[in-house]
């Protein structure tokens, strides 16, 4: 059963198309992130879900029950927003219980509902204070306890984290993540953060321009981007894209690259052979991820593992991992190697380069190739 | 912070403090001087006010010209003070002020909580409201209230002064509420409540600052209104404004400075005390939403 259909919907705003034609299926008990860059239709989808935008046309159905002209509150839906929206007047047993007390739930089943959200979120302590009296990520909770308040069909969060610092939204991160695996709860989920989307999603959908660029499961996402714009956008530091051109040495296609006076040949993946040959002569962009470029000693041995040496131009360490930036074809490429390596600046330091994951990309369609 | 550091740097600076102060000292009595003279002068003989000075203090306080002022000074043809004004302007300020104060609220509400096609147009237009001289509705809503059947009557006052009122309430609402973030109403919304509980459970109850604004604003404005008063109501039912320059103008016999003085007062006192109880929100209520956050 599909907790939530989403079929041809597009979104109007005058003669604008804002959103061209949306078609996701979320399957029940789902966590489902729609991301992508600011402006790209994410958050008026989930607006849309959540009748509190209108439906220029298609159809969007929750538990099978086509909802384009019910309000809001008849959806069986909560939300939680990312300036929290919490009443100011009202303290925070109120605010959860507000949904409630308006659908005229009797108050004792209000006043254990309460209790139990309350619990599941460890706010019990707070249930008595104003929201000008939390700090930010107890206001989240409390937020969040509003949505789960009403036990709805679909949850829909609209970047909920992004007012959020560094280190509670990490927290805070794998606290949705718990209470959905707990809940089993069908959630639909607005960021532009895509480790949030990486990390939370059983599925992601990548925005951009009001199209969904790519539906699939994070790893697939990550692995097999369907275009250039999903395959730089997920991913931290981002995919190096280098323009180079197919070419065929011992019998195997793919790509040739200058790495100062010397060059390269990188074999694409066997899988790629047959769509490769045809591109033979021609230009593509090809797409190196950088942790797919590390230190030649702590590198695994595998036949797609080839072992360059290169000149390193800028140097930049994160603690985990050294960032190094060296040239091939003229373009910068971000490898991500071990930080005891010892990179430095304006030296040659020993690189494995793994091309098991290489990704090649039309430079017109800028569609994947393969 | 910038708080702080504005304390700081006059502290550091005992002399510009020193200077700051008694230019602030020199301009209150400068703005207090009037008030001073209308208080001794009422409570002189009219006596004592022809021979003393305009500064000199009363020899001997007398509240006979407040008597006078209040229950049996003429204006016009009438002598019965200004008590019967003074109840008259009750009566159509209160309803005017609350009736104008939540219609205001009201359309400021739906002006940024459910923004349709044409909204900011409309709120452009009720803006230049706040722009019409009050000369040029004088004939148009002449002909209204005769329409209406509300001329020359407490109703028709209260109706001209809500009408009027309107651009500047609206305003004050709708500026406000656009600094409240719209994703309340809509978590409202999701959670079940209507138009109605929206505005009443979740806006209002955020509103007293501007309610305040808007009340004072209100009553200051429809209490010393003299315009409309003079024009839309005659005889008794006349507000007290139009009844002070009656009584004031009224020349028989030896002018009563003193019993002008307290009916001039007595005039003022409401909005004053309007001022004194709710001034501490005035500004607070003025400037939030200015600054976002």
């Amino acid at each position: 059963m599909s907790a939530l259909s989403i079929r041809n919907v597009v979104k109007r705003f005058g003669p604008v198309e804002v959103l061209k034609g949306i078609d996701i299926e979320v399957a029940d008990g789902e966590f489902l992130i729609l991301v992508g860059p600011s402006g790209c239709g994410k958050s008026t989808l989930l607006n849309m879900i959540a009748g509190l935008d209108t439906i220029s046309s298609g159809e969007i159905a929750i538990a099978n029950r086509v909802v384009n002209d019910l309000p809001p509150k008849d959806r069986d839906i909560a939300m939680v927003f990312q300036s929290y929206a919490l009443y100011p007047n009202m303290s925070v047993r109120e605010n959860i219980s507000f949904g409630l007390k308006i659908r005229k739930v009797p108050a004792a089943q209000q006043h254990e509902t309460v209790a139990r959200v309350a619990k599941t979120l460890q706010i019990e302590h707070l249930l008595d204070r104003m929201p000008s009296q939390l700090s930010g990520g107890q206001r989240q909770r409390v937020a969040m306890g509003r949505a789960l308040a009403r036990a709805p069909a679909l949850f829909l969060f609209d970047e909920p984290l992004s007012n959020l610092d560094a280190k509670l939204r990490v927290e805070m991160r794998t606290e949705i993540k718990l209470l959905h695996e707990r809940l089993k709860a069908t959630i639909v989920y607005v960021t532009h953060d895509q480790i949030e989307a990486m990390t939370l999603g059983d599925r992601i959908a990548v925005m951009k321009d009001g199209v969904v660029r790519q539906l699939d499961v994070p790893q697939a996402v990550y692995d097999h981007p369907a275009d250039l714009f999903v395959a730089g956008f997920i991913g931290s530091p981002s995919m190096n894209f280098i323009r180079c051109t197919v070419s065929e040495h011992g019998r195997a296609f793919g790509v040739r690259l200058r790495e100062g006076t010397d060059t390269v040949f990188f074999a694409a993946p066997q899988p790629l052979q047959g769509a490769l040959r045809e591109w033979a002569g021609k230009e593509v962009i090809l797409g190196i991820r950088p942790e797919q470029i590390t230190d030649a000693a702590s590198s695994v041995e595998a036949t797609a593992v080839i072992k360059r040496e290169a000149n390193v131009e800028v140097v930049q360490p994160t603690g985990p991992d050294t960032l190094v930036l060296i040239r091939l074809n003229d373009t910068p490429v971000t490898c991500r190697i071990h930080p005891e390596a010892h990179a430095r600046p304006g030296h040659k330091t020993a690189l494995a380069f793994d091309l098991a994951k290489l990704v090649f990309f039309d430079p017109q369609s800028e569609k994947r190739i393969g | 912070m910038s708080g702080r550091e504005q304390s700081v740097s006059a502290g550091a600076n005992p002399i510009g403090r020193v200077l700051i102060y008694t230019l602030l000292l020199v301009f209150a009595i400068y703005y207090l001087l009037p008030l001073f003279v209308m208080l001794i002068t009422s409570l002189k003989s009219v006596d004592e006010i022809r021979m003393g000075t305009l500064l000199s203090l009363p020899r001997e306080i007398t509240f006979e010209a407040w008597i006078k002022a209040w229950s049996s000074a003429c204006s016009g043809v009438d002598c019965d003070g200004l008590k019967g004004n003074f109840l008259n302007s009750v009566s159509f300020v209160v309803p005017a002020v609350i009736i104008s104060t939540l219609i205001g609220a009201f359309n400021g509400y739906v002006l940024t909580m459910w923004r349709f096609k044409g909204s900011d147009v409309l709120f452009t237009l009720l803006l230049v409201g706040c722009f019409i001289p009050f000369q040029v509705v004088l004939l148009p809503m002449a002909q209204t209230l005769g329409v209406l059947g509300l001329a020359n009557t407490t109703a028709g006052l209260v109706f001209v002064h809500v009408v009027y009122g309107l651009a500047f309430t609206t305003l004050f609402f709708r500026n406000f509420y656009v600094s409240i973030p719209e994703e309340l109403a809509k978590a409202a919304r999701i959670d079940g409540a209507g138009f109605f509980t929206i505005f009443v459970r979740i806006l209002l109850p955020l509103s007293p600052p501007i309610i305040v604004v808007c009340v004072i604003w209100q009553f200051t404005q429809i209490w010393n209104d003299f315009l409309f008063g003079v024009v839309f109501s005659s005889g008794e039912r006349q507000p007290i404004m139009v009844a002070l320059n009656n009584l004031v103008n009224t020349s028989t016999g030896v002018k009563e400075y003193n019993v002008d003085m307290a009916a001039a007062i007595i005039a003022g006192l409401p909005t004053l005390i309007v001022y004194v109880i709710a001034g501490k929100y005035f500004l607070r209520g003025l400037t939030a939403g200015a600054v976002k956050g």
